[in-house]
């Protein structure tokens, strides 16, 4: 029974990591570039979120909604100021900046927020008239339990991928955003705007990062200026292991990092960290593109 | 009128002077050409014209319109439609996709009209829609290619080296369907290393050399010339 409780916790980890991750490989896919602040914008819809249920007091529910919308409108943000001029610069110079981008944020919220962990109240668990708290149900006679958390979190990353795959199969917008993601140029002679589908995508991203912030610290109840940095840097990891770029890598990938840690866990949680970025060097010393990634191909 | 006038095009990459005073102008209805060795600089004029570059000094008047400073994303608005250099279909999209990015400043509701009516030009392209535009051979992605460009109802089709890469075969079918387009009204600026085909179905001709138009006339006269003979035609 421990290994299929493990199976599911590794399953609801590895569902925040590809919601992380679908973020990640959209931007990267579109835009052909590293967000490393992804992370950050995490934390930051962490804060608004806990700010808007624990010290207001909204329902969760409102506080994912304004998650998401201020996730959303940083995301636009961050790419007009930071990325967009440097459209035509090096790469390397694109890479730095967003390394920039997520220490400000950061540091940012450390000013703001101050360094002290604040305790994040679970969204997905109720009281009852009896003063009970719920935020599980037992299965086999009290031998399993599953949080709502856990369940609401595979079930959300599901629908997102599902969503994201007929977004871009079958809307002009999605479409547009693959025509981009392959050639910029061209698209721009089809009377596609680059600058707005790129900041579209964005939006895309964050808002998708402003779920992962409520699914994450509704899971570890913890909350500090450095809480997204290592699920983004996880969450890249999964992206590159599925296939940089792939919508279903990204969800494949990240479901496997998940899984993968949460048993490496079991055996020692010290070293948990370092068996995921194992994983990361060995995929890439064998398949270079990621588990569905694309092997580049030029026809002339 | 032209539909098409430039007027002294002077383009720069860095400080390389790549089209250093070009002019010519393309009437309704005709299909000029504009043939020139590699580097001559042909290609620079089209982008330029599209919007992908821009120019030092000189105009690119558009039905009636100064182009400069309109955004490239907003040049197919204005009824100019580019296949570039190398086709450029969108790989990883099936053939329908491609064609749809192509009417992307159309409504909805015209799209599927015109896609039957590039399907009845290309039957190829039909029998291969569902499929991603990297598999197709070379002269179907540039049927594609020009099947996408027709998409947006363009008032001009510029055609950036069709033949390039082609068999000798599929190059003549090219050159066909562009006597074709043209004969069903549309007009056309046709870039091409390959003057002999380019000439012969041109109603006229400039010749680039290296960033100068150094002759100009109609496509049988430039076809009789001696230096095109020589330089192009291979004596």
């Amino acid at each position: 029974m421990s290994i299929l409780s493990n199976l599911i916790n590794g399953i609801s980890l590895g569902s925040v990591y590809a919601i992380i991750a679908l973020g990640y490989t959209m931007v990267y896919g579109i835009a052909k570039m590293l967000n490393f602040a992804h992370g950050d914008v995490i934390m930051v819809g962490a804060y608004v979120s806990f700010f808007a249920v624990g010290s207001f007091g909204l329902p969760p529910v409102v506080g994912l909604l304004l998650s998401v919308a201020v996730c959303t409108v940083l995301g636009i943000v961050i790419e007009g100021l930071a990325y967009r001029p440097l459209r035509q610069a090096p790469s390397l110079a694109v890479l730095i900046t967003a390394i920039g981008v997520s220490y400000f944020l950061q540091n940012s919220a450390l000013l703001l927020w101050k360094s002290d962990t604040k305790i994040f109240p679970n969204f997905f668990a109720y009281t009852d008239a009896a003063g009970e708290t719920h935020n599980s149900i037992s299965l086999f006679g009290g031998q399993l339990t599953v949080t709502y958390v856990a369940i609401f979190t595979v079930v959300i990353c599901i629908i997102i991928m599902l969503g994201l795959t007929w977004f871009t199969g079958r809307t002009k917008l999605g479409k547009a955003m693959r025509a981009c993601s392959e050639d910029k140029g061209a698209a721009q002679l089809m009377g596609i705007n680059v600058n707005r589908t790129i900041s579209m995508t964005f939006a895309i991203g964050s808002a998708l990062a402003g779920v992962a912030a409520v699914l994450l610290c509704s899971a570890y109840q913890t909350l500090t200026p450095t809480t997204g940095s290592m699920p983004g840097i996880k969450a890249f990891t999964a992206a590159v292991f599925g296939g940089i770029g792939s919508i279903p890598g990204a969800f494949l990938g990240g479901i496997l990092l998940g899984v993968i840690e949460t048993f490496a866990k079991v055996f020692n949680t010290q070293i948990s960290d370092a068996v995921v970025f194992a994983v990361l060097i060995i995929i890439l010393l064998v398949k270079p593109s990621g588990l569905l990634g694309k092997t580049s191909r030029e026809k002339v | 009128m032209p539909i098409l006038k430039v007027t002294d095009l002077h383009v720069y990459y860095g400080s390389i002077h790549a089209v250093k005073g070009v002019s010519f102008e393309v009437n309704q209805g005709e299909i000029v050409t504009l043939i020139g060795a590699n580097g001559a600089g042909k290609s620079t004029v089209l982008n330029t014209i599209s919007g992908l570059l821009h120019q030092r000094s000189g105009t690119v008047e558009f039905d009636g319109k100064d182009l400069k400073g309109v955004a490239p994303h907003k040049v197919i608005r204005h009824g100019l439609a580019q296949v570039p250099e190398g086709r450029r279909v969108f790989l990883q999209m099936t053939v329908q996709e491609n064609l749809e990015m192509g009417a992307y400043t159309r409504p909805g509701g015209e799209i599927a009209g015109s896609i039957a009516g590039v399907y009845e030009r290309f039957p190829r392209l039909k029998e291969r829609r569902t499929q991603v535009a990297g598999t197709l051979s070379g002269g179907e992605q540039q049927m594609l290619a020009m099947g996408r460009a027709l998409m947006s109802k363009p008032k001009l089709l510029m055609l950036d080296e069709p033949s390039m890469g082609l068999a000798p075969i599929l190059v003549e079918q090219i050159f066909d369907i562009i006597r074709e387009l043209h004969r069903s009204g549309t007009t056309i600026l046709l870039v091409e290393q390959n003057a002999q085909a380019a000439l012969a179905i041109a109603d006229r001709a400039y010749v680039l050399e290296t960033g100068n138009i150094t002759l100009s006339g109609t496509g049988a006269e430039l076809m009789e010339s001696d230096s095109v003979r020589k330089a192009y035609l291979g004596g």
